[in-house]
């Protein structure tokens, strides 16, 4: 996530800088998503079956990714005969481009960044809601009764579960003063401790929030299978399933280090200054350790919990979510008022 | 939250498991998941099947009388049976020569059985056994059909029966003799 043209010390031109963007904003959101594939997904979840995994592509299944990649090229791409053909087809478009606008705002270092705008985590947020709108058209285009229920319902799941998300936020916001990405990380230097501790319910709302935002069990009722086959997913094969399925984890690996930037002080180690010229090299290896940590998280409850009920997961979100991030934005807000 | 002790259990399980899995020697000892690991690598590493297990169907032609019990009871239809009729010389000296049904076809389409042993079960002349053999995978599909003399060979493989308990030898049938 780097490419500031100054960083690299030459004048490129603008197609050249614009060139260089895309291939390293392919590289953040590929590299990330299929190390947490592997690492996790694969063989993290093995081991918590007491199992090894993919083991035969390359030494510990090192390449299965590739493996699984040319499978999903070789799979016809089929569309339901009455599918709404162009909704069916640019669905998983959609829902990857939110991903993709997402990593826009993730700073890796001082001058380590894609943009750098004064309402960047307003940026993220709203530009990860965009999704739902891809998962909506998929339920509708396919043209399926399954694939429309698991539409309305990641509907459904992603709206209850924006609000949390944006309201746990606040509680960093307050405390940082700013929406920019950077000086959210700034202030968490400036604060003398990553914003986890004095936001720690925070931390766990976000923690809660983004999992159910990826419907990632236990919230992935959306693609209930004993239910509705696969939801949304139900009418994809071939490599539109896989741009969906990439969307998926990407999303994945983008919040997690989004959470790293809000609350584990993003780019910063101790001990060594925020702006120095090294952290553009280092910085976004720092960030991708951290966002690597709590994606164990999310993935460590994944492979722990089982599904929530429909209704469960809506009382969760509004009853118990919703009012205890009002509660501490109220006390954050106090806090930051007294002292 | 009453839930949340259990919660944490949960995890506690997960994680516990994996640390079983990666370092069977003890946190000191090198991790080496494939000692900790339940699973067998199987092509690799191969694990004897339980001796009855039900791998493969067996004939033992001499004792089939193409009476097409196996054929009619299969769910699948998998089983093809042809057979004609021969003298055989009778059993007392002067006595007429008996009638006896000679197999001539005895298929199984194991790409279509289902392995569920019903035709096992059902043979009165104990001409079918189960042998614990698994791997006989095909490139084609039409390689699975197994002919009388394929499932003839089968029969090598089929374990002895075990021994009856004492005072039960009135009841000994289904022996293989092979």
């Amino acid at each position: 996530m780097i490419t500031s043209a100054n960083m690299l010390a030459v004048e490129l031109a603008y197609w050249q800088e614009t060139v260089l963007r895309g291939v390293v904003g392919l590289v953040a959101v590929l590299l990330p998503t299929g190390a947490l594939v592997y690492l996790f997904l694969f063989k993290m979840m093995s081991f918590m079956q007491s199992r090894l995994g993919p083991m035969e592509a390359g030494p510990y299944g090192q390449l299965q990714l590739l493996a699984e990649f040319g499978k999903f090229l070789q799979k016809e791409d089929i569309f339901p005969s009455k599918a709404d053909r162009f909704v069916f087809a640019a669905a998983p478009f959609v829902v990857l481009v939110s991903t993709f606008l997402l990593v826009l705002v993730l700073p890796g270092g001082p001058d380590a960044h894609f943009i750098d705008v004064n309402t960047g985590i307003y940026f993220a947020l709203a530009v990860s809601s965009v999704s739902v709108i891809g998962i909506l058209m998929a339920g509708w285009g396919s043209n399926s009764k399954y694939s429309l229920l698991g539409g309305l319902r990641a509907a459904g799941q992603l709206i209850a579960y924006e609000l949390p998300l944006v309201l746990s936020v606040v509680g960093v916001v307050i405390m940082a003063g700013t929406l920019n990405m950077k000086g959210i990380v700034a202030s968490q230097v400036d604060f003398g401790i990553w914003f986890i501790v004095p936001q720690f319910i925070g931390f766990m709302i976000f923690l809660v929030s983004i999992q159910a935002e990826l419907t990632q069990p236990p919230f992935d009722m959306p693609v209930a299978e004993s239910e509705l086959v696969t939801g949304y997913l139900t009418e994809y094969s071939g490599i539109r399933f896989l741009l969906f399925f990439i969307g998926e984890f990407a999303t994945a690996a983008v919040f997690s280090a989004i959470g790293a930037t809000l609350f584990l002080g993003g780019w910063h180690i101790p001990f060594v200054d925020l702006d120095a010229e090294v952290m553009n090299w280092i910085g976004p290896l720092v960030l991708a350790a951290k966002m690597v940590l709590i994606a164990f998280l999310i993935f460590w409850f994944r492979i722990t919990y089982p599904r929530f009920r429909e209704d469960q997961l809506q009382r969760l979100a509004w009853k118990f979510l919703i009012p205890l991030a009002l509660l501490n934005i109220a006390v954050t807000a106090l806090f930051k008022v007294v002292i | 939250m009453p839930q949340l002790p259990g919660m944490l259990v949960g995890l506690g399980v997960t994680a516990k498991t994996f640390f079983k899995t990666v370092f069977p020697n003890g946190p000191a000892g090198p991790p080496a998941p494939s000692k900790g690991a339940h699973t067998v690598q199987y092509p690799h590493v191969k694990e004897a099947p339980p001796t009855r297990a039900r791998g493969v169907i067996a004939l033992h032609e001499d004792n089939c009388t193409a009476c097409m019990l196996c054929a009619r009871e299969c769910p699948d239809w998998c089983i093809y049976i042809e057979g004609h009729k021969e003298l055989a010389p009778p059993r007392r000296p002067g006595g007429k020569p008996r009638q006896k049904n000679k197999l001539d076809r005895f298929d199984i389409d194991f790409a279509l059985c289902m392995y569920c042993g019903i035709c096992v079960e059902v043979c009165p002349f104990d001409a079918l056994f189960w042998s614990p053999e698994f791997e006989f995978s095909e490139m084609k599909l039409a390689d699975l059909l197994h002919d009388k003399d394929r499932l003839a060979d089968w029969m090598e493989t089929v374990p002895e029966f075990p021994a009856y308990e004492s005072g039960s030898e009135q009841k000994v049938r289904k022996v293989p003799s092979s």
